[in-house]
C-alpha cells in the first residue's frame, strides 16, 4: 500500500518535467551550471555610504556657517568619516557652539581647545553609522532587484548574504556583460554648476580651488574608436540629484536621430530645478552621472515643468539601460563584484549530456553485476535501484530542489551506494541459508539482522550530507540534496520494497528455493 | 556467484603491524608532499582568482591560445587543456581577480579567434575575490570539523550508549573551539587543536569505538588529501564535497564492521577480542568488497565520461573509497584491540 502511494507520488511529480502541462506543474529546477546563467556576489561598500552622509553634513555645515556669518579657519573631512572644524575668536566660537546645539544635536563631538581657537572633530555615533550601513545594503538590494525586474530576467534570485553582500543569480542570461553593468552601476545623477572662475589647467596640475572638483567628460568617436577626455572644473555641491526623479524614458532626437534619455522630476525636484535655472541663467550646468560629465549646457532661461534630457552619443541599448537605472534609482553606495561565475548554455547542455551518459553506463554495469552475483535476487535489487532513481527525481521535483552538476554526480554515486543495503541483506540471507535455515526463515532473519546495521550506516552519510548542505553554495548544495534523497530512497527501497517482494514470492507464490 | 567463501578466515589482525606501518608511511608521505608543495594547492574557490574555459571549433596549439591572450589583461596567465582532447577546450587561469569590465568576454573571444583562426566560444567564467576565497576556506574547514564532531557524537552514543557523555564531549569541544577562537588563531590550527582535544577526550572517557572510527576517518582524509597533493591537483569546492562524502562512506564501512564485532562479542563472549574482531572482519568482508566494487564501478564511469568539471571530484572519490575500504579493515578494528592492551596493563 505505502509502496504504491510513494511510487505514484514520485511518478506524478516527475510528469511535468517531461511534459510541462501536467499537474502539479513542478519541473525539476536546473542549477545555473546546467542551464547556463550568471551567479554574482556583490559587496556593498557601505563605508562609502557613511562617507557620503558625512560629506553631505559637512556641506550643510559649511552653508549654515556662511549664512550665520560665523568665520572658520578650517572645515575639512578627515579620515573619510570625520569633520574637523577650526574656529577662532570667542564670538565665533560662541555662535558655533549654539549652532551645534541647535541643529547638529546628533553628532558626536571631540573638542580640543587652545587659548584662542576651538578645534572640534565631529562624527556620527556608532549606532547611527551601523544603521546607515545596514540601510545602504537593504536599499542596494531593493534597487538592484528593481533594475533586474525592469531589465526582464526570468526567475532571478536576489538575496542578502551576510552583512554586506548581495547574492544574485540570473539563470539563462545571455548578455552577461550588459547585465553586470546594469547591476553594478551606482547611477548617481547630479546637477552641478561649473566653476567658471577657477583655472582648469591649474586644477589638473593639482591646485584645486576649495569647494570644486575636477570631472571628465569621456567622448568616444565610433569611427576611430578613440576616446577623448575633456576636463571640467565643477562645484562639489550638487544642486539637484536623481533622488527627485519620477520617470526616465528613452527618446529619439528628431534632429540627429540619436537616442537620449528624458527625465521627469517630482514636484519638489521641479521646484528646485526651476529655482536653480532661474538663479543661474547664462551659467553652465553640468549633468554628472557617477562622476562623469555627460554634458554641460549653458542655461538659457528659467526651466519650469521639471523635465530635462541626458544626451551623450548613446547606443539604443545604452540609453535603454540608463533609463532603467535612473528609474530604479541610485545605489546608496558603490558595489563591487567579488565573485562571479558564468556558465554558457552550451556548456550546461554538455554537462547534462555527459552526466546522463555516465549515469546510464555506471547504472547498467551495476545492474549487470548485481544480476550476475545474486541471480534472481539481484534482479529484485536492480528493480529497487531503478525505483530509487525515480524516487530521487520525484523528490527533487516535489521539494523544488535544484539539480546541479555535482547533484548529478550525487545521483550516480547513490546508484553505486544504494545497492549496499541490498548487499548487506543478501549476504545475511546467504549466511542464514548456509546455517541450514528454510528460505522463509532465512529471509526473515536476514532482514531483521541487517535493518539496524543499515540504519546505522546510512545515518552517517546523512550527517555528512546535512553538514554539506549547511555549508554549501549552489552546486554543492545540489550534491547534498541528491545524496540525502538517495540515502532516504535507498532505505525505503531496501527495507520496505524488496522486503515485500520477497514476502510476496515466498508466501503467495510459495517459492521453495531462493535464487540468491 | 561468490567471490568470498562463507567460511573464509584470513588473519587480518595478525597483519596489523604491517598495516600500521603501511598506514603510517602513507600518512607521512602525505604530510611530506603537503610540506614540499607548501600546503594544498587551492583552486580559485579558495585562493581567489579567475578561470575562463574556452572552446575552439577545431584543434589548436596551446601556444596559439597564449598568443591570443597578449594584449588582453589575461596576458601571462596559465593555459592548459581541459577535459577530453577532442573537445578542444582550454582553461585560462589568472591569480588576480580581474574586473571583467566592459566587453571583456567579446574582446577575449576576438583576440583568441584572430590568434588561432578558429571560432571561439567563452563557455565559463569564474572569478572569486580573495575575501570570498578566504571565507570559503574557513567554511570548508568548519564543515569538515562539524561533520567529524556530529559523527563522533553519533558513534559514541550509538555504540556505547553514552549519549550524555558524548553530549558533554561535544560541549567541551565547542568550548575549546570558542576558547581558541578568542586568541584569534588561524582556522587550520584551530581544527588541529580541536581534533587533538577530541582524541584526548576519547582516550580519557574510553570511547573506543569513536576513537577507532575517528582515527580511521582522519587517516582516510589525510591520505586522500596527500594523494591529491602528490598529483598536484587543485582543491575546489567539489573536492571538499568529495572529502565529506568519503567521511560518510568510510564510516559506513567501519560501522558495519563494528556492528558485527558487537554482535559477536555478545555471542562468543568467551573468545579473546582479537579473534572476535578477526571473525567479524571476515564475515563482513564479502559485503565490504562488494559495496566498494559497485561504488567504484559508477565512479569510474563518472571519471571517464562525466566531463572535465566533475573529473577531479570522481578522482577524489575513487581514492577515498579505496582508502576507506582499506582503513575499515586494517585500521579501525585494530585500534579497538590496541585499547584492550591498554586496559589489561592497568
Amino acid at each position: 500500500m505505502l509502496i504504491g502511494v510513494v511510487l505514484v507520488a514520485a511518478v506524478v511529480y516527475l510528469l511535468p518535467t517531461i511534459k510541462p502541462t501536467f499537474w502539479p506543474y513542478k519541473k525539476i529546477n536546473l542549477g545555473l551550471d546546467l542551464q547556463g546563467g550568471m551567479h554574482l556576489v556583490l559587496e556593498v561598500d557601505s563605508d562609502k555610504a557613511v562617507e557620503n552622509t558625512i560629506e553631505r553634513i559637512s556641506q550643510e555645515l559649511r552653508s549654515s556657517l556662511r549664512k550665520q556669518r560665523i568665520r572658520y579657519t578650517a572645515l575639512d573631512r578627515i579620515n573619510g568619516t570625520k569633520i574637523l572644524v577650526k574656529i577662532s575668536g570667542t564670538e565665533n566660537i560662541e555662535a558655533f557652539e549654539k549652532l551645534l546645539d541647535d541643529e547638529y544635536k546628533d553628532l558626536r563631538l571631540a573638542r580640543s581647545n587652545t587659548a584662542e581657537t576651538l578645534a572640534v572633530t565631529l562624527d556620527l555615533p556608532d549606532s547611527e553609522t551601523d544603521h546607515i550601513k545596514k540601510m545602504a545594503v537593504e536599499q542596494a538590494l531593493e534597487t538592484i532587484r528593481n533594475r533586474i525586474d525592469q531589465f526582464g530576467v526570468s526567475e532571478p534570485d536576489i538575496r542578502n548574504q551576510g552583512d554586506k553582500r548581495i547574492l544574485i543569480q540570473l539563470p539563462g542570461i545571455k548578455d552577461t556583460q550588459r547585465a553586470k553593468e546594469l547591476i553594478g552601476r551606482t547611477a548617481l545623477l547630479e546637477f552641478k554648476l561649473l566653476d567658471e572662475t577657477g583655472d582648469v589647467d591649474a586644477a589638473i596640475k593639482g591646485a584645486l580651488p576649495p569647494g570644486s572638483e575636477l570631472l571628465y567628460q569621456i567622448k568616444e568617436d565610433p569611427s576611430t574608436n578613440r576616446t577623448t577626455r575633456i576636463p571640467y572644473l565643477v562645484q562639489k555641491r550638487a544642486l539637484l540629484t536623481g533622488a527627485y526623479l519620477t520617470d526616465a524614458k528613452v527618446q529619439i532626437d528628431s534632429q540627429y536621430n540619436e537616442p537620449y534619455v528624458s527625465i521627469d522630476f517630482d514636484k519638489k525636484g521641479a521646484r528646485i530645478f526651476e529655482r536653480v535655472t532661474e538663479e543661474n541663467v547664462k551659467k553652465r550646468l553640468a549633468i554628472v552621472l557617477d562622476d562623469k560629465v555627460y554634458s554641460a549646457p549653458v542655461i538659457q532661461e528659467k526651466i519650469s515643468g521639471g523635465s530635462a534630457r541626458i544626451t551623450g552619443n548613446f547606443t539604443a541599448d545604452e540609453a535603454h539601460d540608463l533609463a532603467i537605472v535612473l528609474r530604479a534609482g541610485a545605489l546608496p553606495a558603490p558595489v563591487n563584484i567579488i565573485e562571479e561565475r558564468t556558465v554558457g548554455p552550451s556548456l550546461g547542455a554538455d554537462s547534462i549530456r555527459k552526466g546522463i551518459i555516465s549515469m546510464i553506463v555506471g547504472g547498467l554495469l551495476v545492474i549487470l553485476f548485481m544480476f550476475a552475483y545474486y541471480n534472481f535476487s539481484g534482479l529484485i535489487a536492480d528493480f529497487a535501484l531503478i525505483l530509487n532513481i525515480l524516487l530521487i527525481a520525484g523528490g527533487l521535483a516535489a521539494f523544488q530542489a535544484t539539480l546541479t552538476l555535482p547533484g548529478i554526480a550525487g545521483i550516480i554515486l547513490t546508484i553505486g551506494m544504494a545497492v549496499d543495503a541490498n548487499v548487506l541483506i543478501f549476504e545475511r540471507i546467504r549466511e542464514e541459508i548456509g546455517l541450514g535455515k528454510t528460505p522463509r526463515a532465512a529471509v526473515d532473519a536476514g532482514y531483521q539482522r541487517a535493518t539496524l546495521t543499515i540504519l546505522d550506516a546510512n545515518v552517517t552519510t546523512l550527517i555528512a550530507a546535512l553538514v554539506l548542505f549547511q555549508f554549501g553554495t549552489g552546486p554543492i548544495k545540489g550534491f547534498a540534496v541528491t545524496l540525502s534523497l538517495g540515502v532516504l530512497a535507498s532505505l525505503f527501497t531496501a527495507l520496505v520494497l524488496t522486503r515485500s517482494i520477497f514476502d510476496y514470492l515466498l508466501m503467495q507464490r510459495k517459492i521453495k528455493k531462493i535464487s540468491i | 556467484m561468490q567471490f568470498i567463501k562463507p567460511n573464509i578466515n584470513l588473519n587480518f589482525i595478525g597483519k596489523k603491524k604491517i598495516a600500521f606501518l603501511l598506514s603510517i608511511t602513507m600518512v607521512l608521505v602525505s604530510f611530506a608532499s603537503l610540506l614540499i608543495h607548501k600546503g594544498p594547492r587551492f583552486g580559485i574557490d579558495f585562493a581567489g582568482g579567475t578561470i575562463i574555459q574556452v572552446k575552439f571549433s577545431a584543434p589548436v596549439e596551446i601556444d596559439a591560445v597564449k598568443q591570443g591572450l597578449n594584449g588582453t589583461n589575461l596576458q601571462f596567465s596559465a593555459v592548459q587543456g581541459f577535459g577530453a582532447i577532442e573537445d578542444n577546450e582550454f582553461l585560462i587561469r589568472a591569480e588576480s581577480t580581474l574586473t571583467t569590465d566592459e566587453n571583456f568576454s567579446s574582446q577575449l573571444a576576438e583576440g583568441l579567434q584572430t590568434a588561432t583562426g578558429m571560432a571561439t566560444e567563452v563557455r565559463r567564467v569564474e572569478m572569486v575575490g580573495p575575501q570570498v576565497g578566504r571565507d570559503l576556506r574557513e567554511k570548508a574547514l568548519l564543515a569538515m570539523f562539524y561533520a567529524l564532531l556530529f559523527i563522533t557524537i553519533y558513534i559514541s552514543g550509538r555504540f556505547e550508549l553514552k549519549w550524555i557523555l558524548s553530549g558533554v564531549m561535544a560541549g567541551a569541544l565547542m568550548a575549546a573551539v570558542y576558547f581558541f577562537k578568542l586568541f584569534d588563531v588561524s582556522i587550520p590550527f584551530l581544527m588541529a587543536a580541536a581534533l587533538a582535544v577530541a582524541l584526548v577526550l576519547f582516550w580519557l572517557f574510553e570511547l573506543k569505538y569513536a576513537m577507532g572510527a575517528i582515527v580511521a576517518l582522519l587517516h582516510d582524509v589525510v591520505i586522500t588529501v596527500g594523494i591529491f597533493s602528490i598529483f598536484d591537483k587543485e582543491f575546489t569546492l567539489p573536492i571538499i564535497a568529495a572529502l565529506l562524502t568519503i567521511i560518510g562512506y568510510s564510516l559506513n564501512d567501519t560501522i558495519i564492521v563494528f556492528d558485527r564485532i558487537r554482535e559477536n562479542q555478545r555471542r562468543y563472549h568467551k573468545d579473546p577480542l582479537a579473534i572476535i574482531i578477526n571473525k567479524s572482519v571476515n564475515e563482513t568482508l564479502s559485503r565490504t568488497l562488494l559495496t566498494s566494487l559497485t561504488t567504484l564501478i559508477v565512479l569510474v564511469a563518472l571519471f571517464a565520461l562525466g566531463g572535465g568539471i566533475i573529473h577531479d571530484f570522481a578522482f577524489a572519490m575513487i581514492i577515498g573509497v579505496l582508502i576507506g575500504t582499506y582503513s575499515s579493515i586494517f585500521v579501525a578494528s585494530p585500534i579497538l584491540l590496541a585499547w584492550q592492551g591498554r586496559t589489561r596493563r592497568k
